[in-house]
């Protein structure tokens, strides 16, 4: 009836580590399906960013052009939370190579590898820990964000950046969860979205440190 | 190796119950439906409450009946007072350019067609496409909740200006809790609007057919693409913009208050703000939100026009290039809303440079469309008239924005009906006529019935014919130096303008009225409309490729496979002067 061809079945993307003799869990959390999180993520990123930029045109037109503006001293403990994330995309670079190797099919490797996802979650709530702490003391010297223009804008970058991290951390909850489950499957696509998505937050991070030092 | 490829061919399984198929949703079918009708009921609310300004302008000691409901401050016995009319001003035009000039065209058409012209089953992400629809639907009700709170509707218009968005109630009626379910709407907006355009280009990147090369995309999928580009930087600026009023508002910030400003004889506790910053980030967000809501429909106009004549364009890469190239500049642009906002004058003109420059590719696509009508032997139907009557539109409406682009001409224009008039037929009607045409050219594949003609034809004259002749006086309004947003007029200079304004606004209750032709042919056809073949235009895009309507997946689980360019008119086909894209027979080159 119709000229219409069909091609019956799209060929599946080659499943990078996973092999015949894989135990079928492991195939299911490893499988290529789903390429779109890929460019997916980096879209998202693209329009955070963009939201960012927002934020700091607004922080730079703000201090220049107001006699109100004065510098507040920073936390030293935000060093020590920029450790912490910085360390926990290290430990997720660990959890990737694990997770991604050849020997993944082995349940050991997987052990290891939701071993080191279990120390970028813990690294993750440090940071989050120590970015509340950083307002707490803020706080206690009188800093509150109405107190002056760049106090407002230190609480509202650090909080915008807190929920994006916030949103990593649920991320990354989710695939552990898939993970370790017998029966979900976990694409390796949402893997690897959630593990940029989970660096951009260091990298983003340390461009809001670097904005807040900014005296102009 | 079985689960997984299963796991690929069916982005989600077929729905079952009426929850999952008719209300929460995955299928971008449903959820460009979903958009439809909410920008359906959005451009009803809006258009009334155009009637109730159009009305008070020249009657305005004359009762509506019926409005002390709606606000007993805001219209004590039925007739509005000058602060109410700002309320109904700027919920019009917030309903008008979010809820419908960027759901319909963008969302509705876009979520609808983008995913079957590029022969994908989905969208890329179908829980974040149902999320971006049950975002802006909560968008709608907080916005809309706005009428029924004592506060009542806010009344800065749609663009906000701080300091007066920013400073609480001291700022007039609906100043407190109204602006605030005003800002609280957009931020949410703009995430839904976000969700929609991220999905949206993962999709056109990832998930086209096998042989639809990005070249091999029909026009209209290309303007949603171009569109959705220019969504995700532009909501992704008005988001922030939105968060900072809203802790001005709340949190006592100061970041668009200024120093020692003293409303309703009350000095703010604020200091040092900037009021210009809130315009630099609104019309950041501004100008490219004009070509979000233009762009698909120049897609659609194009798409619809090539079908009609039965040939392609001049140039079809061309009208991409020139998208593309609109889309670039509009990010340039903004400071031509500021030339009286007393922005320094050279900034003024490094922006008026880039708004004239960004003329350029407009008329070469205007060009482009006239050019191929030439000698062309057009089918005459209700979708290719409002595609004609889009380019009148737009040539229309487009040809005063040379003068508004200059910045010492807009000294004197600004803040007049002419400014009015101007985006109200190069952005308003224009890509509503896009909207028209789209919803005439593809009922047939969205609901399995055609679209009544007699009826379509008749609407579009009505319309046509009507919005000439409501927003061209609009024009001569604004030359004499009739100004926006005043409630009525007293008897000045103004006075002799008055018979012009009841022609206005006689017009405008007049076509108003011709848009119920359209609702009871939408609601009619759907009924008792003759079924629809599954090509009933001889298009040679996908859509026409499968069932009216579609099944939930859209190609029945298979993938196609695209051989040819999307516009094979005018050659000699296996079944008439065309080619599908899916069809392997040779062209006829």
């Amino acid at each position: 009836m119709s000229s219409t061809s069909y091609e019956s079945v799209r060929k599946p993307p080659p499943a990078l580590g996973v092999s015949k003799a894989s135990s079928a869990r492991v195939a299911k959390v490893l499988y290529g399906a789903g390429e779109a999180s890929r460019s997916g993520i980096w879209v998202g990123i693209f329009a955070i960013t963009m939201s960012f930029a927002a934020f700091t045109s607004a922080l730079f037109v703000r201090q220049g052009s107001s006699a109100d503006w004065a510098h507040i001293a920073l936390p030293a403990i935000l060093y020590g939370n920029t450790l912490a994330l910085l360390l926990s995309s290290a430990t997720l670079q660990r959890a990737r190579r694990a997770i991604l190797a050849v020997a993944a099919t082995e349940s050991h490797a997987v052990r290891q590898g939701l071993g080191w996802l279990m120390a970028t979650l813990a690294l993750g709530f440090v940071f989050i820990g120590g970015q509340y702490q950083a307002w707490r003391q803020l706080a206690a010297q009188g800093l509150y964000l109405a107190t002056n223009p760049n106090s407002s804008f230190y609480y509202v970058l650090t909080a915008m950046h807190g929920l994006h991290v916030l949103a990593g951390i649920a991320a990354l909850v989710f695939v552990m969860s898939r993970f370790a489950s017998r029966h979900a499957a976990l694409r390796r696509s949402t893997f690897e979205a959630t593990a940029t998505y989970w660096h951009f937050m260091g990298v983003l991070w340390l461009y809001v440190l670097l904005v807040l030092r900014t005296k102009l | 190796m079985e689960e997984a490829s299963d796991q690929q061919a069916h982005v989600h399984p077929p729905p079952e119950g009426f929850l999952r198929k008719y209300v929460f949703s995955l299928d971008h079918k449903v959820i460009g439906k979903q958009y439809y009708a909410l920008g359906l009921l959005a451009v009803c609310i809006g258009m009334a409450l155009s009637w109730l300004m159009r009305f008070h302008l020249v009657w305005p000691t004359t009762r509506i009946p019926g409005l002390e409901l709606l606000s007993k401050a805001g219209a004590p016995g039925g007739i509005i007072t000058p602060e109410y009319y700002l309320s109904l001003l700027t919920m019009h035009g917030t309903l008008m350019v979010f809820f419908v000039l960027t759901n319909a065209p963008f969302a509705a058409f876009g979520n609808y067609f983008l995913p079957i012209q590029i022969g994908a089953e989905d969208m890329a992400f179908p829980r974040f496409n149902m999320m971006s629809f049950w975002t802006t639907l909560v968008a709608f009700l907080v916005l809309i909740l706005a009428f029924i709170i004592p506060d009542g509707p806010p009344i800065s218009g749609w663009t906000s200006y701080a300091p007066l968005s920013a400073v609480g109630k001291d700022a007039g009626p609906g100043m407190g809790w109204g602006m605030n379910l005003w800002a609280i709407s957009i931020a949410i907006f703009c995430i839904g609007s976000l969700l929609g355009a991220l999905n949206f280009i993962a999709t056109t990147l990832d998930l086209r057919a096998k042989g639809m090369t990005l070249m091999r995309m029909p026009i209209c999928t290309w303007a949603w693409f171009i569109t959705s580009c220019i969504a995700l930087l532009a909501f992704a600026v008005l988001l922030p913009a939105c968060i900072l009023l809203l802790l001005d508002r709340a949190a006592g910030t100061s970041f668009f208050i200024p120093s020692g400003l003293v409303v309703s004889d009350r000095l703010q506790a604020h200091s040092g703000g900037s009021p210009l910053l809130w315009q630099h980030l609104f019309w950041f967000f501004g100008h490219p939100e004009v070509y979000i809501a233009i762009l698909p429909s120049m897609g659609i106009v194009s798409h619809i026009l090539i079908n009609s004549m039965r040939k392609p364009l001049l140039s079809a890469r061309v009208i991409i290039y020139s998208m593309m190239s609109i889309g670039f500049l509009s990010w340039m642009v903004w400071g031509h809303h500021m030339f009286v906002s007393g922005m320094n004058p050279f900034s003024s003109l490094l922006f008026s440079f880039p708004t004239l420059t960004i003329t350029i590719p407009a008329t070469i696509m205007t060009l482009i469309w006239l050019g191929s009508l030439y000698g062309a032997n057009i089918r005459i139907n209700a979708a290719s008239l409002f595609a004609l009557g889009f380019i009148s539109m737009f040539v229309s409406g487009g040809v005063s924005g040379f003068f508004l682009a200059q910045p010492s001409i807009d000294i004197v224009l600004h803040a007049t009906y002419f400014v009015v008039g101007h985006f109200h037929m190069v952005m308003g009607v224009a890509s509503l006529f896009g909207v028209f045409a789209g919803t005439y050219f593809w009922f047939s594949k969205m609901t399995g019935r055609m679209m009544n003609q007699t009826l379509g034809q008749l609407h579009f004259w009505l319309t046509f014919i009507g919005t000439y002749c409501i927003f061209m006086p609009f024009h001569y309004l604004g030359l004499v130096g009739n100004v926006r947003r005043y409630s009525s007029f007293v008897d000045d200079f103004m006075g002799p303008l008055m018979p012009l304004h009841k022609f206005i606004t006689i017009a405008a209750l007049g076509t108003g009225a011709a848009q119920l032709i359209f609702i009871f042919n939408l609601i009619y056809s759907r009924y008792k409309g003759v079924p629809a073949p599954e090509n009933p235009w001889n298009g040679t895009t996908l859509e026409w490729s499968i069932p009216s309507p579609p099944p939930w997946n859209n190609f029945g689980g298979k993938h196609p496979i695209i051989y040819h360019d999307p516009y094979q008119y005018d050659v000699k086909g296996l079944k008439g002067d065309y080619i599908m894209q899916d069809s392997p027979e040779p062209s006829a080159g």
